[in-house]
């Protein structure tokens, strides 16, 4: 069978329960749904926020550079640290995080295969106290941007026909006729999606536990929607968290090199005055 | 402490594809209503018995995705 790309990323359930009290070792809990945590969550993890303290919050950006240092000091994070990131939804927010804390230059740092659903389902320990860990000075890289999208490269792109485009969002949602997840706010002005862009949903990367499905079944998926690598890949959902869960895969399961996250996406695309828009699957 | 009585049920609601997934954590029943496709969390409810969670849950979700416009694509 053949081996995921870059399988020192994932780290599995029983692997988290072994090691989550390592000195070296710290998880997160990453939820679309912040109270998650809250409940309960694998005993020692620390809970991020991400509607506030994975972003900007006062313009639209990632989290910037001193902000993400605080995080990660008061996460009792260091630059050495192995970070294991989990979340609801099948790690979407968790593989946001990911994404930025490479952008942010962080050397180790993995998810737990199947999140926090596997974690619950398995009736592993959970625990409601929130750790107090003791603050590690942190200095991040300075950003690397090269695994982000912004809309004048998508733009060119797209121009020059240059690009193999990915949108994973829902069907309903790539073809224009729904103009967000259903039962979730309208967010855009026009429903559709980028010319040119292939519909691969996100959760066509996932089994049914929410754990990735194998090397040779996601190779086959994008492959055969003519996503090979050819030409840069570009993914991009509605905000760019959905897109930064297929860009793990692109890049580290699948083992494409040019791969990166248009985190503006429909939210920017669709609301954009003369934007090229399809409609249609 | 664990999660007990995992369990994933799929509903119709309004018209659209639903994902319930309800347990207990210590005394409190949990119910989250998902998307089947994409995934997105749409409501959740926590009460003293799965009953009480799940018709919360139903209710939210129910009334979150009778609102949602469906845009007819031919112009």
């Amino acid at each position: 069978m053949a081996e995921y790309a870059h399988p020192e990323v994932l780290v599995s359930t029983d692997w988290v329960s072994q090691h989550a009290g390592d000195a070296n070792v710290r998880v997160v809990e990453v939820d679309v749904n912040t109270g998650s945590y809250e409940e309960g969550h694998v005993p020692g993890a620390v809970g991020w926020s991400w509607d506030s303290q994975l972003c900007e919050t006062v313009r639209r950006d990632i989290v910037p550079k001193e902000q993400f240092e605080e995080l990660m000091s008061s996460s009792g994070i260091g630059n050495d640290t192995t970070v294991v990131l989990y979340g609801d939804n099948n790690n979407w927010f968790a593989a946001w995080a990911f994404w930025q804390m490479k952008i942010h230059g962080h050397a180790d740092v993995r998810l737990m295969n199947g999140g926090r659903a596997k974690w619950l389902a398995e009736g592993r320990e959970v625990s409601v106290e929130r750790p107090s860990p003791g603050r590690i000075d942190y200095v991040a890289d300075d950003p690397d941007e090269s695994i982000r999208s912004f809309l004048p490269d998508v733009m060119d792109a797209v121009n020059a026909e240059a690009v193999e485009l990915v949108d994973v969002r829902s069907p309903g949602e790539f073809s224009g006729e729904i103009l967000s997840p259903a039962g979730l706010p309208e967010t855009c002005q026009r429903g559709g999606h980028i010319p040119g862009a292939s519909n691969i949903p996100w959760g066509k990367a996932c089994a049914d536990d929410g754990t990735f499905k194998s090397a040779g079944e996601l190779g086959k998926l994008y492959h055969d929607a003519g996503i090979t690598g050819q030409k840069p890949v570009i993914a991009y959902c509605r905000i760019g968290e959905r897109s930064s869960h297929s860009w793990f895969v692109l890049k580290y399961l699948v083992g494409l090199d040019n791969v990166t996250n248009y985190d503006g996406s429909w939210t920017e695309w669709g609301n954009l005055v003369g934007a090229p828009v399809e409609r249609g699957a | 402490m664990k999660a007990e009585h995992y369990a994933v049920r799929e509903f119709e609601l309004s018209g659209w594809p639903v994902r319930i997934t309800s347990y207990r954590i210590g005394e409190t029943w949990y119910a989250k209503a998902d998307n089947v496709s994409p995934g997105a969390n749409i409501a959740k409810a926590k009460a003293t018995s799965l009953e009480d969670a799940t018709d919360q849950v139903v209710e939210k979700a129910s009334a979150r995705l009778a609102a949602t416009r469906r845009i007819p694509l031919a112009d």
